[in-house]
């Protein structure tokens, strides 16, 4: 199977842009060999910045340079971008609707071996509820090739978050982006998988799996958590018992959530699927997948569960 | 605009005048921050900057950021001066839907250029703003002005250590060093002194001045202006509540509206509003 990592994608892409944007400015702090914002620097260094191990005085700056006309890149890892720098970004950046693009990478479960304290199982919920902020959460390397192209040309700010290892590519290059529109991957019968990032994959691995104990699940990719796809939810209520939201998130304030604000009165049941209000652990992305009970096999098994205890 | 002293007096004594005009008519908000900083900013205002007042926008415009937002009634009153507010809004200081928000709002009001009020923001804004002209190769001076209070905030080293890394020159900070913030003197609170000694060892000029002296004022700009490599921070020394003998100095008056009664004296000790 045919992998990309979405950051070396993002680095990828910053550069093809830095030519056709002349008013482009990336700025990192200190982990630019990390979120791949390198390749950039070494292309133009003189609208590339590095602030050092300073996220605050990060997203100031490029609130800054942004209001002189400039389409600003910032990155970081997730926990920093959202936690860390979450005042500057709301007061410097959202308020005022600063063309900053907030490009976070190792999110949720991605920052693996560094354990909790690099792990932001709740920077989707910070960044959704900052009035202004776009979030979009790829689900592949060609999506989020997709985004960053889409999102450059889109005034305001944004929160985009990148996973760090190599995954699955679920899109092909005929693909294309659209801010809040989700895209059905997979239809079903007994109920469908919405999710984002890196679950993306993983819940089509999951269906693969139910439909060899008769269980037919559909899956949607829903990146764009903010704007949501309201009409494609409406749709899926209608036409599912179901909505199983799957995240690499905090199930509070997350992917989860942000479906059941738009979900209408209806018979379908949302069960959200995600990290259970805990913080995060050291190991290996996958091994992590399966302490949190979100590899493919055990994410099966909860829809499984699910749907045939209601049948009873 | 290049006003002569006497001419920036006259328009610091309205300036304080309308802004505790307007605090006293909002029933709230900080009078002693915003009369220590009137001097510093009419200067800044009528004799230093270059801009376009129908022109928010304007490129080349030479950029004043009040990072110590609290003191946005003094920037408000300036507005006034310069037309950009008209009489009746001077009544809308902190009510709902009102351009004048409690910390200033940029984009109801683009010619404040930063929405401040989270303190020890506006410095790494300012080096955004000023790293921004060094690209485009433009010859604009950003202004920033912070509390002494302010200092304490970490966020501020940051952008400092980061404007000397960038050699701005061309961003010129003012502390306004008036000695209080809300819980006493910045010395008992949380000290911030030497605070000279600090900025030179971030790398940057440092010049100290008589904040309200408008010939001081004015010669520090210029000599910050002439500098080749590091960012100017100006320390001016000022009296908070300044203007008004029973503020001066007075601790409680960072953060509280005067009485009626209060401003009845005020109003008489800053000459009324002679604008019509």
């Amino acid at each position: 199977m045919n992998k990309l990592a979405m950051r070396d994608v993002y680095g990828e892409t910053l550069l093809e842009l830095g030519k056709l944007y002349p008013n482009l400015i990336v700025l990192d702090a200190d982990v630019s060999k990390s979120t791949k914002t390198i390749s950039f620097a070494k292309a133009f260094p003189d609208r590339f910045f590095d602030v050092g191990i300073a996220e605050a005085n990060l997203m100031g700056i490029s609130a800054g340079i942004a209001s002189t006309g400039k389409i600003v890149f910032a990155s970081t890892f997730s926990v920093f971008a959202s936690g860390r720098a979450y005042d500057q970004v709301r007061q410097s950046i959202a308020y005022p609707n600063r063309n900053v693009k907030i490009v976070a990478t190792h999110c949720g479960v991605t920052a693996g071996e560094d354990g909790a304290m690099h792990q932001a199982f709740e920077d989707i919920a910070l960044m959704r509820s900052i009035p202004n902020m776009r979030v979009i959460a790829p689900s592949d390397g060609i999506e989020a090739k997709k985004v960053i192209k889409k999102i450059v040309e889109l005034p305001g700010p944004f929160y985009v978050r990148l996973a760090r290892p190599a995954t699955p590519v679920i899109f092909d290059e005929s693909y294309d982006f659209e801010l809040g529109k989700g895209t059905i991957l997979r239809e079903g019968k007994d109920g469908v998988i919405v999710a984002c990032g890196i679950m993306t994959y993983i819940a089509l691995e999951s269906a693969e799996i139910l439909l060899r104990d008769g269980i037919d699940i559909g899956v949607v990719s829903m990146s764009s958590i903010k704007p949501i796809d309201v009409e494609l939810i409406s749709s899926l209520s209608k036409n599912y018992k179901y909505i199983f939201s799957c995240e690499d998130h905090s199930i509070i304030g997350g992917l989860g959530s942000a479906i059941g604000e738009v979900l209408p009165p209806t018979e379908a049941k949302l069960v959200r699927i995600g990290i259970n209000d805990e913080f995060g652990d050291s190991g290996k992305f996958e091994e992590l997948l399966k302490f949190y009970k979100l590899d493919p096999l055990s994410i099966a098994e909860k829809v499984r569960e699910v749907i045939l205890n209601d049948r009873i | 605009m290049r006003y002569d002293v006497e001419r920036l007096a006259e328009i610091a004594r309205r300036v304080r005048y309308n802004a505790l005009y307007m605090i006293t008519k909002a029933g709230s908000g900080h009078p002693g921050g915003s009369l220590s900083a009137v001097d510093i900013m009419v200067t800044l205002y009528f004799n230093i900057m270059r801009y376009r007042v129908e022109d928010p926008f304007w490129e080349d415009r030479d950029r004043f950021i009040l990072s110590k937002g609290h003191a946005c009634p003094a920037l408000y009153a300036i507005f006034y001066e310069l037309g950009i507010i008209k009489k009746e809004e001077l009544d809308t200081l902190r009510k709902p839907g009102s351009r004048l928000q409690g910390h200033p709002d940029v984009k109801r009001l683009p010619w404040a250029e930063f929405s401040s009020g989270s303190l020890g923001q506006g410095l790494s804004f300012a080096v955004g703003v000023a790293l921004a002209g060094k690209i485009d190769k433009k010859d604009y001076y950003t202004f920033v002005l912070l509390g002494d209070g302010e200092s304490q905030e970490g966020q501020v080293w940051e952008a400092a250590m980061s404007a000397r890394k960038f050699r701005l020159n061309n961003l010129i900070g003012i502390t306004d060093r008036n000695g209080l913030q809300i819980d006493g003197e910045t010395e008992s609170v949380m000290p911030i002194d030497p605070l000279a000694d600090k900025w030179r060892a971030f790398g940057w000029n440092v010049l100290e001045i008589d904040g309200h002296n408008f010939s001081q004022i004015i010669s520090a700009i210029e000599k910050a202006k002439e500098s080749k490599e590091s960012p100017t921070m100006i320390i001016a020394h000022t009296i908070k509540g300044k203007g008004v003998s029973f503020m001066e100095n007075v601790v409680d008056f960072h953060g509280k509206a005067p009485s009626p009664k209060e401003w009845e004296l005020a109003s008489v000790e800053l000459g009324g509003d002679s604008v019509e």
